[in-house]
């Protein structure tokens, strides 16, 4: 392929995404470890529950690790649609469905914690 | 040195090809990323009914305590697990830690370890074996 090929679901052959994937992976790692401190000194029941995920600071960090989560799957799940699908019609549309499910899920699960 | 530009034929047979542990903690870290992505919506269903009303919690329970929920989640756990310690190691790989043959089939070794035990020790509490 010249790279005057270049099609509209290739990868834009940059850094920024790769970079992204890692930030957004740090970011998650740590809010695993945070919770999994968090829940480790005790939760009690559906209050408790719910007392520790409407927190200032754990909600802000839960809405980080949502968007940190639904644009690191972006990166991922593009990156294997690019491996294993060849076509740039099937592709196209298989890119935007994920981008669209994975927006979707993102205003959810946001909505979920905000709303507490 | 025509036989050097012989046309080679393309091989890609997955069950001839031998991989190196590397190579299978790479590829279940695309599995499991996968299997995580395509799970996401039960995952915040859960979430959801976990943290709204009284009634919602209940329902909640009823799904959680499904035993096939049960199953599904012990394998969503494998999953977030593998993909956690395999992006550790991605990343210390991209800052040139243990990038040796040795180091790296080490820290693939670790990667499966870890994983696996986490997997049984928080899997059985998942399912209510203590």
């Amino acid at each position: 392929m010249s790279h005057f090929d270049r099609i509209v679901v290739g990868a834009h052959y940059g850094l920024k995404d790769w970079l992204a994937q890692r930030i957004t992976g740090i970011v998650m790692a740590l809010y695993t470890l945070f919770m999994a401190a968090a829940l480790l000194a005790g939760v009690n029941g559906q209050e408790g529950w719910r007392a520790l995920m409407s927190h200032g600071f754990v909600r802000f960090f839960t809405f980080l690790f949502i968007v940190a989560l639904c644009w690191h799957a972006w990166i991922g799940v593009r990156d294997i649609w690019m491996d294993y699908v060849k076509p740039a019609g099937i592709r196209l549309t298989l890119h935007s469905l994920t981008a669209i499910a994975l927006i979707g899920y993102a205003g959810w699960a946001i909505q979920v914690i905000w709303r507490l | 040195m025509p036989e050097l530009i012989k046309p080679r034929p393309k091989f890609l047979n997955l069950f001839a090809i031998r991989l190196p542990l590397a190579g299978y903690a790479s590829i279940f870290h695309r599995v499991s990323g996968i299997g995580l992505f395509l799970m996401l919506p039960l995952l915040i269903w859960l979430l959801d009914k976990s943290l709204s009303t009284p009634d919602a919690y209940a329902q909640f329970k009823a799904v959680f305590d499904c035993v096939l929920v049960k199953l599904l989640l012990v394998g969503l756990l494998w999953a977030f697990l593998h993909h956690f310690c395999m992006g550790v190691r991605i990343l210390l790989l991209d800052i040139h830690v243990g990038i040796d043959k040795a180091s790296a089939h080490n820290s693939s070794i670790a990667v499966m370890a870890v994983s696996l035990t986490l997997t049984a020790v928080l899997g059985a509490k998942l399912l209510g074996i203590y």
